[in-house]
């Protein structure tokens, strides 16, 4: 299975403060893959230097093609789905304009409306509220919309984070469920950083542990959740 | 009464000039958090050019659509060229850029077209056009014209994948990138509306208060106030706000005549109406910060 993303050599700044050194890994085409790693390894670096959103310097190839450097909204354009840390939607607008604007985009109109009748599967709550105020709903509504949003660009590739982030655990489940069948119906492959180890290493095929901006162990995922530190770091038994 | 009349009809259509310039005010506050100071010089600088093509022989409203173009062009322009590289930069220095601005937009038309008043017509037939002596037929197709501006832009604005894209660059500008949404152009398209919009209120008002290089000043002031009324965020507020200024400016006046008629005392009348709009600002800002349809911005910390 040829890599849809390839990340080598990756450093990224916040003004002079440099917070990752030399992140590489691979994300097979197809598949779910984890970032694991304490508060500050950074996670979520990572995923913002992949849409170009802090300084960075080192390759990043998606789906063959150079995209390093690249402005976010073009990196965007290729459908890579970022779907942000504190879920990141559009507060003042609905529901509806929350999901229409991520198809904005597109140009199959035909498609983006047989996409929304599929988030709605995915999300029937949010056929309910679809005229509500997105800053209206619950935390819980609103990672669901973020990931109803990152659906509607009909992304080739996720990147999640902490989908988990201040909610329940019986939502967090749906949540999770709803990931695998994306992953499995709509061939979207999956970057999710993930304070619940547990959870993401069930989830993922491949996983990657960071530690102060590189990455110290990589392996599939049934490999990285029986290794000891691991354990003892982020499962914690 | 009917000169109570009279006073609302005029009051409506200097309010409708008001609400298009506070539009164009709140437009670009909402996407950059800046009061562009230059947005009624600009607007003057578009009427001298509607009217320099009606000198050449085109008519008032082909004139007009050309002048309209014409501003939201160099708004787009503007945006581009001289904000653009200003994008980091500090509150003040922009402030200086948009003063300066004002100031090059005033002495290029004086220079061209000389400080010397001008007359500008205006394009509604007298004789079918309002009602008889309620409200005069300029004062009637100002009201109009600046609705259906208002209108189209609503609809835009609320219906168009555009309009949405450009909504969502100013609520949340790195999450409409995470869309796609190329936020350095909606911003330069917000400037080009705006300067289109300002152009509209400068070409209807121009026959009120004459041409001339200066005859947008007192006109932001009141823009000023009006937005504020609505609430600085809030577009549709700061239309009716303009609404309400125009007619409560021309109330206060004519309030003031009614009791020197009365009494013979004055207290206030028809110079005083730049006052009532500068008490408006003042008013609001200590009494009301949020405008009356502004909603206080409660941040998660």
């Amino acid at each position: 299975m040829a890599a849809l993303l390839e990340v080598k050599g990756l450093k990224a700044f916040y003004g002079q403060t440099q917070s990752l050194y030399d992140v590489g890994f691979e994300i097979p085409d197809g598949g779910i893959t984890t970032l694991l790693g304490a508060n500050g390894a950074g996670k979520t670096t990572t995923l913002r230097a992949i849409c170009n959103m802090v300084r960075t310097d080192g390759t990043i190839r998606f789906a063959g093609k150079d995209i390093a450097g690249q402005a976010t909204e073009e990196i965007v354009r290729l459908r890579i789905a970022h779907v942000p840390e504190g879920r990141g939607t559009f507060t003042t607008l609905t529901v509806d304009e929350n999901l229409r604007i991520a198809a904005y985009t597109r140009r199959d109109k035909a498609a983006v409306h047989a996409d929304l009748e599929r988030v709605f599967g995915y999300f029937p709550r949010l056929k309910e509220r679809v005229q509500q105020q997105a800053g209206t709903l619950s935390g819980g509504e609103q990672q669901m919309l973020a990931i109803a949003r990152a659906l509607m660009l009909k992304p080739r590739l996720m990147l999640l984070d902490e989908p988990s982030f201040g909610l329940a655990p019986l939502i967090v489940q749906e949540i999770f469920r709803i990931l695998k069948r994306i992953n499995e119906d709509d061939k979207v492959s999956i970057l999710l950083v993930e304070q619940n180890a547990a959870l993401a290493l069930d989830l993922a095929t491949h996983a990657y542990v960071l530690e102060t901006g590189r990455v110290v162990m990589s392996g599939p995922s049934s490999v990285v959740k029986n290794d000891e530190n691991v354990r003892k770091s982020y499962l914690g038994y | 009464m009917e000169q109570f009349l009279q006073q609302i009809a005029s009051g409506l259509a200097n309010g409708a000039i008001y609400a298009c310039v506070a539009l164009a005010l709140v437009m670009i506050y909402v996407s950059t958090d800046h009061i562009n100071f230059a947005q009624g010089e600009m607007a003057m600088f578009s009427t001298y050019i509607s009217w320099q093509l009606m000198t050449w022989g085109l008519s008032f409203w082909v004139a007009f659509i050309l002048a309209v173009v014409f501003s939201f062009v160099l708004g787009v322009i503007i945006e581009r060229a001289i904000l653009r590289p200003l994008h980091n930069a500090p509150v003040l220095s922009i402030v200086v850029v948009f003063i300066g601005l004002l100031a090059i937009c005033n002495s290029v038309a004086g220079a061209i077209w000389s400080y010397l008043i001008k007359e500008f017509p205006s394009p509604f037939p007298k004789s079918s056009f309002g009602i008889a002596g309620v409200i005069g037929p300029h004062q009637l197709g100002v009201v109009m014209v600046t609705l259906i501006v208002l209108g189209l832009l609503f609809i835009f604005f609320r219906y168009t994948p555009l309009g949405l894209a450009m909504r969502a660059a100013a609520q949340n500008p790195q999450m409409a990138r995470l869309v796609g949404v190329r936020v350095d152009w909606m911003l330069a398209l917000g400037w080009g509306l705006a300067a289109a919009v300002g152009a509209v209120a400068g070409i209807m008002v121009a026959h009120i208060v004459y041409l001339d290089p200066n005859m947008m000043g007192g006109i932001l002031l009141y823009a000023f106030a009006s937005a504020l009324v609505g609430g600085i965020g809030n577009p549709g507020g700061a239309v009716v706000g303009g609404f309400i200024v125009g007619v409560l400016e021309n109330m206060v006046a004519y309030a003031g005549n009614q009791i020197e008629k009365a009494t013979g005392i004055y207290i206030i009348g028809n110079g005083e109406k730049l006052t009532v709009a500068l008490i408006i600002v003042i008013t609001v800002l200590t009494v009301k910060p949020a405008g009356l349809f502004g909603r206080v911005v409660v941040k998660r910390v």
